[in-house]
């Protein structure tokens, strides 16, 4: 995923392998690399398979009567995202810097139209790359839905996800994974989107929670999961998913590949391992919903360091990132706001802290600075993209609430979403009233 | 004593419930149920608009001491009752005359098991 470091070292690799003559045509331009090609292609599946995923990770923790509306959310972004990534979000991410920085934009990215037989240095065709990053576009505002699920009006929802993966995804993707983006050139090292993704998706859901405020009898009255089933095959689709993401962020089938798919497995277990004891300790019960929290917190940890630790280092990380999840989500519910799905306890507090916590179990040799100047830039990078994303959220919500309208109406509220906005039910149709 | 059984819309279950709870009757027992009286609604499948004969609703059923039946009653309707005079399908109240009842923990009988 890192573009340019990634892009540097191909040339290098590109230029070795130029002399045996394999991997450059005649003319000097790469051609592709066909095991390359199909393992990103592999991965680009994976990890829209992500998506999915997360709708029945989030669908079966809320409500009987809003398990649609929430498993919609998820699929919207596929949608939505996916749409506005192939008019003008590559290009935004990906394209040189315009109006000073603030985002990208390339011509030839527009609608995709000028990529349509370029082969990338890294030797796989550019439609590739373009798809593989836009999967990672549309599961990040898909995330930012468990902040506020069972409560919101689908229409303000669509609205929302479409301006923040305009205003805030594209710009961010583009300061820290373009090559002239002023994240990526000070080196802060995000392999495959602690501070992108989840770190920017976690303030957003802790703003969104605040603004939109909480759900009608939150937390007095008892609110159960639907279906938990549900959720613990949504998580087995993200573990499984994940795989294309932080080895797929390679953008190679090599050692690096192996290497953050290693970190990947050893980071889940230990996370999932972690919050088990835990809760065993606490509770003298290891609950299913406990585990697979701790399997996200073990993959949120490790995403941003999955290129740049070893196996140990993604010991430390699982380990230590469910614990630290774990008090976060006690915290919250002391403080009492309604971050529903737990998207900033576990996302945000999982993604800062492998963001920052990389630094001290780093491969030896990934940084030619001190581990005080490395923690410096981490810092700013996760300070940059809570920071903008959390202002940014709230200009939005501001703008969607005052317009469409963002947050629904008591009755609404009470009504449940599936069958108020979107007159089905969840799982009416296999009832006598069908 | 009587067997209140009142059959109410699913968005209404949770103010029924707070209301029944402040006028402190706190024991009731809540079913899922299907049913049709003189209400339609309808639902959407792949563009086809479909009207279920069954309708799901929310069946409560409270036994009650005689002096409470009323202020039980009256709790449910004004909280089960949508607003601006109600609505077709916000419900039906019925009470029965209720013969015994045992409280199985201890075995008490009659009005002050309930």
């Amino acid at each position: 995923m890192p573009k340019s470091r990634q892009a540097a070292v191909l040339v290098v690799l590109g230029a070795l392998m130029c002399l045996a003559g394999s991997a450059f045509a005649s003319d000097g331009s790469p051609e592709v690399d066909t095991g390359t090609t199909a393992w990103m292609l592999t991965s680009t599946g994976l990890v829209l398979l992500m998506v999915p995923g997360l709708a029945m990770f989030y669908g079966g923790l809320v409500r009987t009567k809003n398990v649609l509306g929430t498993m919609m959310h998820s699929f919207a972004a596929m949608a939505i995202v996916g749409v506005i990534w192939m008019v003008c979000g590559y290009s935004m991410s990906f394209g040189s810097n315009v109006l000073g920085g603030w985002f990208g934009w390339n011509a030839d990215y527009f609608l995709l139209k000028g990529i349509d037989t370029n082969i990338m240095e890294a030797g796989i065709p550019e439609y590739v790359f373009a798809m593989f990053q836009g999967k990672f576009a549309i599961i990040t505002p898909a995330l930012i839905a468990g902040a506020f699920a069972e409560r919101v009006k689908f229409r303000g929802y669509c609205i929302f996800i479409a301006l923040w993966s305009l205003l805030v995804y594209n710009p961010l993707c583009h300061w820290v994974w373009a090559d002239d983006g002023f994240l990526f050139k000070k080196g802060a090292i995000d392999f495959a989107g602690g501070t992108v993704i989840h770190i920017s998706a976690g303030a957003a859901a802790l703003v969104a929670a605040f603004y939109l405020g909480a759900r009608r009898g939150y937390p007095k009255t008892a609110m159960h999961p639907n279906n938990l089933v549900m959720t613990l095959m949504g998580a087995g689709l993200l573990w499984v998913g994940w795989f294309g993401f932080n080895a797929g962020s390679s953008v190679e089938s090599g050692l690096i590949t192996a290497q953050a798919l290693t970190v990947t497995q050893v980071a889940a277990a230990a996370g999932a391992l972690s919050w088990m004891v835990l809760e065993g300790i606490l509770h003298r019960k290891a609950t299913t919903l406990g585990f697979v929290s701790g399997v996200l917190a073990g993959l949120v940890a490790i995403t941003p360091a999955a290129g740049a630790v070893q196996p140990w280092g993604a010991l430390v990380l699982g380990l230590v990132s469910s614990v630290l999840c774990y008090f976060a989500i006690e915290l919250k519910n002391k403080l009492g706001y309604d971050d529903t799905l737990d998207v900033f306890g576990i996302h945000g507090v999982a993604a800062l802290w492998g963001a920052i916590g990389l630094t001290f179990v780093l491969r030896p040799g990934t940084i030619d600075v001190s581990v005080g100047h490395q923690l410096w830039v981490q810092t700013e990078g996760c300070l940059v993209s809570l920071g903008y994303s959390a202002i940014m959220t709230l200009i939005l919500l501001v703008l969607v609430e005052k317009t469409v309208g963002f947050r629904l109406k008591p009755e609404e509220e009470m009504a449940g979403m599936d069958h108020f906005l979107h007159r089905e039910r969840g799982y009416g149709m296999l009832n006598l009233n069908s | 004593m009587k067997l209140i059984t009142a059959i109410i819309q699913e968005d209404k279950l949770d103010e029924v419930r707070e209301a029944l709870i402040a006028a402190e009757i706190g024991r009731i027992t809540v079913t899922r149920v299907d049913g049709h009286g003189r209400q339609e609604d309808t639902e959407i499948y792949r563009g086809l608009v479909v009207v279920p004969n069954l309708i799901p609703k929310v069946e409560i059923k409270i036994g009650v001491n005689d002096e409470f039946v009323d202020v039980t009653v009256d709790t449910i309707v004004k909280a089960a009752r949508h607003k601006e005079g109600g609505k077709v399908g916000d419900g039906k109240i019925f009470v029965a005359p209720l013969e015994d009842c045992i409280r199985i923990s201890t075995g008490q009988r009659g009005g002050e098991a309930i």
